[in-house]
């Protein structure tokens, strides 16, 4: 009955079904009345939100195996080398494997450790990222739930992901586990300050924090080429500090091998392992996705002032392609960073944050409250 | 029964278990990720509310901040094997009526007010009204309050510095290894 109320609302568009990539909102209005017209309000509301989840879901579960991939393929293209190439086209399905052989190994019982939070906390981890994930707007009427506080509930959303990490490292009951938590929950709580003020110079700069207002404030130019000098600032500091945030290389000293084995999941095995490791890579997707719509434009395509026919042309690339390319550049110059530069220690790591980054930021936002308040930016 | 009362009898049903478990574990970090999951369905209760900013500052404030705080705090001074101990019984039974009349208090207080219901849908708060009147000394201006706020913490900040310090005079410098 479900999918036949689907396919319904389907059939009802009028327009071809490729134009769906340029607007989405006809598709969901289409469901969502589809739905409406044979069942209660309640049934409807909670079948829309099933539909979400397992959407979500298999978004989730596909990103985080593409990202797999594709940072063994950077890695191996940056050391001069071929990657994963035996399993299907080029070793595309290599992760996939590694997925199953994952999902088959045994779970290891820890011996004295906390049973209860250690199997809690791949959970909170994978939690605060399916809620980020939420209020990202990955296209044209493709936003889940659009909140008047968009990117001040992300940052607050994300800034629990800590919390599994730090319930991890202590109740595995192993040194190696708790001192790589200590590190990450340092490193996490002073990165946290950076993300936000660069945030805020953004939010200044749109004067909104919904993020389907900040997406359309950029139809005349992206912020990062709107807001001159500060918000190129802004963005370095914050892929700095969101590469510091996802515990990636070079600030990867929570999991340093060569020190701690691999820090905070040393304990973790099969599937549980595979939750920590595949949130950090949605973690790194989360980073880049907020990095694209405060900074790039989002999904808006490449605008340029008043050129009417190069603005045109520009359209033709549907929203959702935008957004994800952009995605993917950020993804890959976080991915660049990791495979070049040589690892921090924890002091240096502490001081650039402290010392650094955060009195230029202060500076930052200054600077562009001032450039808003004079009308300079564009 | 509608969905909103089916969600609000969740988060408050949620609220009520957690909290008597966070008192009544004998594990202090289990008792800390109790006390997140008290503070994250009251987050929820406010989402429910349409209020989305006080959600979202529960959410940076407590569950992001101070329970990373407290948790981070565990980690440093406390081992997995410790366990506290059962508390004696005239104790729990004491603090239980001190809980007891608490509640009582509160209830009573509550079903003195007259609550006029109303058919009017809950409203989205504009985010910048809430930072126009938290900034301005207008009638109705919460300026002050602001302030006398910052100056709370900048009270208890230096007092943590002081309690950290002990007093005493300073250390010679020992040599370290760098």
């Amino acid at each position: 009955m479900l999918l036949n109320t689907i396919s319904n609302a389907l059939s009802t568009l009028s327009e071809p079904w490729w134009k769906i990539f340029y607007d989405f909102s006809s598709l969901t209005q289409a469901i969502d009345e589809g739905l409406r017209s044979s069942l209660s309000p309640f049934w409807a509301v909670t079948i829309e939100m099933l539909i979400i989840g397992v959407v979500f879901l298999l978004f989730y579960a596909l990103i985080g195996l593409f990202l797999v991939i594709a940072e063994r393929k950077v890695c191996a293209f940056i050391q001069n080398r071929l990657g994963p190439n035996r399993i299907g086209p080029y070793g595309l399905f290599q992760t996939i494997a590694d997925l199953v052989k994952l999902l088959f190994k045994e779970l290891i019982p820890i011996k004295n450790a906390d049973g209860f939070l250690f199997n809690l906390a791949p959970y909170i981890v994978i939690i605060v990222n399916f809620m980020v994930l939420a209020a990202l707007p990955y296209g044209k009427g493709l936003h889940a739930i659009d909140f008047n506080i968009g990117i001040f509930y992300v940052i607050a959303v994300s800034s629990m992901s800590v919390i599994g990490v730090l319930l991890a490292g202590w109740s595995s009951n192993s040194k190696y586990s708790l001192i790589g938590a200590m590190r990450s929950g340092a490193q996490i709580v002073s990165y946290e300050l950076s993300i936000g003020l660069a945030i805020i110079t953004v939010v200044v700069l749109a004067g909104s924090m919904q993020l389907s207002e900040i997406v359309e404030a950029q139809r005349t130019g992206w912020f990062i080429f709107k807001g001159h000098v500060p918000a190129f600032l802004a963005f370095i500091i914050y892929i700095i500090a969101g590469t510091a945030e996802t515990n990636r290389g070079p600030f990867d000293m929570a999991e340093a091998e060569s020190e701690l084995t691999a820090g905070y999941h040393t304990e973790y095995s099969g599937i549980k392992f595979a939750f920590f490791y595949l949130a950090e890579y949605i973690n790194m997707f989360i980073v880049a996705a907020v990095a694209a719509t405060l900074f790039l434009g989002g999904w808006m395509p490449f605008h340029v002032g008043n050129w009417e026919g190069f603005n045109r042309i520009m359209d033709f690339i549907p929203p959702f392609f935008w957004f994800f390319g952009k995605t993917f550049f950020v993804i890959y110059l976080i991915m660049l960073f990791k495979w070049t530069f040589p690892r921090l220690r924890i002091d240096q790591l502490l001081t650039l944050e402290w010392k650094y980054l955060l009195p230029i930021n202060l500076v930052n936002v200054l600077i562009m409250a001032f450039l808003v308040l004079m009308g300079w930016h564009f | 029964m509608t969905s909103n009362q089916l969600m609000f009898i969740l988060f408050s049903a949620m609220i009520v278990v957690f909290s008597i478990l966070t008192v009544t574990t004998r594990r202090i970090l289990r008792a800390a990720a109790f006390l997140l999951m008290v503070l994250l369905s009251t987050s929820g209760l406010y989402f429910m509310l349409n209020y989305q900013f006080m959600a979202a500052v529960q959410l940076t404030l407590y569950a992001g901040g101070i329970v990373v705080l407290i948790i981070f705090s565990i980690l440093l001074t406390s081992h997995i094997s410790q366990k506290f101990e059962p508390v004696e019984l005239k104790k729990s039974i004491f603090s239980a009526l001190a809980a007891v009349a608490g509640a009582i208090l509160c209830i009573l207080t509550i079903l003195d007010y007259s609550f006029s219901a109303t058919t009017v849908a809950a409203q989205e708060v504009n985010m910048k009204l809430i930072g126009k009147s938290l900034l301005s000394v207008d009638y109705d201006g919460y300026v002050l309050p602001f302030e006398v706020i910052s100056i709370l913490l900048l009270a208890a900040m230096i007092a943590a510095i002081v309690v950290a310090k002990k007093g005493g005079p300073a250390k010679t410098k020992t040599p370290t290894l760098n």
